[in-house]
């Protein structure tokens, strides 16, 4: 679980949700770890049980908030080795992607990064002729986007997978639902050295940026083609109400920054209307917004990929188009 | 004060400029139609690195990268900047291997470099986008990681002060020596080459690019020794092959898809007034939009 200020990050909950299930299939336990302070897993039970987790492991420890990488490795890589979980689920955040990695290299097991499915599955290898029964089937996007790999760990355990907030979809199992509560004496699990590393100063912000609930998303690629021509999607975006989002492309490119990227390594939407503009729909883009209920696209390559999957085509240049929805708009709505 | 500093870098395909010919009929992915270049954010790193030199006369710089023999050119444009000393790790018995695997052999490499007070690389690399390898080198080494570095602060009585940029914020951190640190694109661009590091080290070849030279180049490198990149294979490292590689990998790709997106019957439009209207129209009396 990932806790900021006691509370549990949607990422967490989103896993639960996923976890549940997979656990229904494989008929084994849904388990959750949360590692923290005394004040940050106050409320923790009433936050977790609701999405069917059958025990919770809680280490308290006011050291432990804010998140430093050596003490959560410990306690992940020990609780592991005594509890052989066949696999473990992470968010793919900034602690997930620095924690995963530690504790796969810890086990020498496989971390397969920014999953867009979980599955489970058989597989067969049919050189060593073994058959394995219900793996985790690890799939995502590749290779910049190009292709999508299905990855499986079959000899090692856990089986670990971190996946990007908003990409699986958080339910509450039932709202009354009570696992049982494991308190762990953090000592056990954590050296004295494993506090090496100290934060000497913190500024966490709210993000300003809230494009994962927003209705609409007006969102650009690398064909808007300058920083200056966002502006023309910022325009539309506030006159709608709307979001602005971009493309990997157009995030690299330095136009817009990047916590409103929307894809695979971005975040993933599905609002009610995407409206894309200058994007050409690499497969990683596709994978975090192909669940909008509307997507227009304005291209002026009439071939571009994203049209495959839009519900209404325009083509022709963004600088002509915007502003003709922009003044209809003005012109039309109340 | 002077610092061994060792930057682990990659080659990668430049995915970001895919063209229609880089996907192959059958769905695999066409490596030659895609041009080799420095991790980007690797680049960020070997920045930070050349940074300490210039605050720590003295410092001494090695780039090290692990991939086919072409990835030597990584160590040329590394030297073009500023560093020391370049490392390509190359052998059969790497291929195919995942980021654990990568990541053993490069522990390895770095065990035979032998001295390191910092080790930096990029987050990630453009072709997997992972982040895993610089803290499973980190945890190899058994040394602490700082990843999502900004920029490096200052280094003092061992300890190393780091600005981490996180998702909605930064953290600074205060660690002691050594560490490895993966850095953020958001960090300083790296310096351009220096046009006298480009004509001193324009011929720094590793042994199996001289060997496929021209003979009347050869004794120039035992004139100028800085000019031998140093290559080594999986022995030279002492690597237990059954960790490296296809072998060493605990994760296996089942099987790769060409990807079908789920075509809709889309209206088509033109950017005339009309037709923008009307979408407009239809949109707002759906309260689609407004």
């Amino acid at each position: 679980m990932e806790i900021e200020e006691g509370i549990v990050a949607d990422v967490s909950l989103e896993l639960l949700t996923k976890g549940h299930s997979l656990a229904g299939q494989l008929d084994c336990k849904l388990e959750a770890i949360a590692a923290a302070s005394v004040a940050d897993l106050e409320k923790i039970e009433e936050q977790v049980f609701p999405y069917g987790v059958d025990v919770l492991h809680l280490f308290k420890d006011d050291r432990l908030s804010p998140y430093t990488t050596l003490p959560h490795t410990s306690i992940l890589a020990g609780l592991f080795r005594k509890e052989q979980p066949q696999i473990c689920l992470m968010g793919a955040t900034i602690i997930g992607r620095d924690l995963g990695p530690r504790v796969s290299s810890l086990l020498g097991s496989g971390l397969t990064a920014d999953c867009t499915s979980l599955e489970i599955g058989d597989h067969e290898d049919r050189k060593a002729g073994k058959t394995y029964k219900n793996l985790l089937y690890q799939i995502r996007p590749a290779f910049g986007g190009n292709i999508v790999a299905w990855i499986i760990n079959p000899d090692c355990r856990p089986q670990m997978a971190t996946v990007r907030e908003g990409v699986m979809k958080k339910e509450i199992f039932d709202p009354y639902y009570k696992g049982e509560t494991v308190e762990h004496n953090v000592a056990d699990f954590v050296k004295e050295d494993d506090f090496v590393v100290s934060i000497i100063d913190r500024h966490i912000e709210k993000s300003k940026v809230n494009i994962k609930n927003s209705p609409i998303i007006v969102s650009g690629g690398y064909g808007v083609g300058s920083k200056e021509n966002f502006q023309l999607l910022y325009q539309l975006a506030d006159v709608l109400g709307a979001e602005v989002g971009a493309s990997r492309a157009a995030v690299d490119a330095g136009f817009v920054e990047h916590e409103r990227q929307v894809g695979q390594t971005g975040i993933t939407v599905h609002p009610k209307v995407y409206i894309a503009c200058g994007i050409s729909g690499q497969i990683q883009h596709i994978a975090g917004m192909q669940d909008s209920s509307i997507i227009i696209s304005i291209n002026n390559d009439p071939s571009a990929p994203i049209n495959s999957i839009a519900d209404y085509v325009i083509t022709g240049e963004i600088e002509r188009v915007i502003p003709k929805m922009i003044k209809y708009y003005k012109k039309n709505s109340k | 004060m002077a610092f061994n500093i060792i930057v682990l870098a990659k080659q990668v395909p430049d995915t970001r400029n895919v063209g229609k010919d880089a996907m192959k009929a059958d769905g695999t992915v066409n490596r030659a139609a895609l041009p080799a270049i420095f991790n980007p954010e690797d680049l960020n790193a070997m920045e930070q690195a050349l940074d300490i030199k210039d605050r720590f006369p003295g410092s001494k710089i090695t780039v090290l990268t692990m991939g086919p023999g072409r990835a030597a050119e990584i160590l040329r444009e590394g030297l073009f900047r500023g560093t020391d000393d370049g490392v390509l790790l190359t052998d059969r018995a790497f291929a195919g291997a995942d980021t654990l695997a990568t990541s053993y052999a490069l522990s390895m490499a770095v065990r035979k470099i032998g001295k390191f007070d910092i080790i930096v690389s990029g987050r990630q690399a453009i072709d997997g986008d992972t982040a895993q390898v610089g803290p499973q080198v980190a945890e190899k080494l058994g040394i602490p990681q700082i990843t999502y570095a900004e920029n490096i602060e200052k280094i003092e009585n061992g300890k190393i002060t780091v600005k981490r940029r996180l998702a909605n914020g930064v953290e600074v951190v205060e660690c002691p020596l050594p560490v490895v640190i993966t850095v953020n694109g958001s960090a300083r661009a790296c310096r351009p080459r220096n046009a006298k590091l480009l004509l001193k080290y324009k011929h720094a070849k590793t042994i199996t690019e001289r060997q496929a030279e021209n003979i009347d180049y050869i004794d120039i490198y035992s004139s100028r020794p800085y000019l031998n990149l140093t290559e080594w294979s999986v022995d030279d490292v002492e690597a237990d092959k059954e960790q490296c590689g296809l072998s060493g990998s605990p994760t296996k790709v089942k099987k790769i898809e060409n990807v079908v997106f789920q075509a809709k019957e889309s209206r088509q439009l033109t950017d005339d007034d009309v037709d923008i209207e009307e979408l407009m129209k239809e949109l707002i009396d759906s309260h689609t939009i407004g």
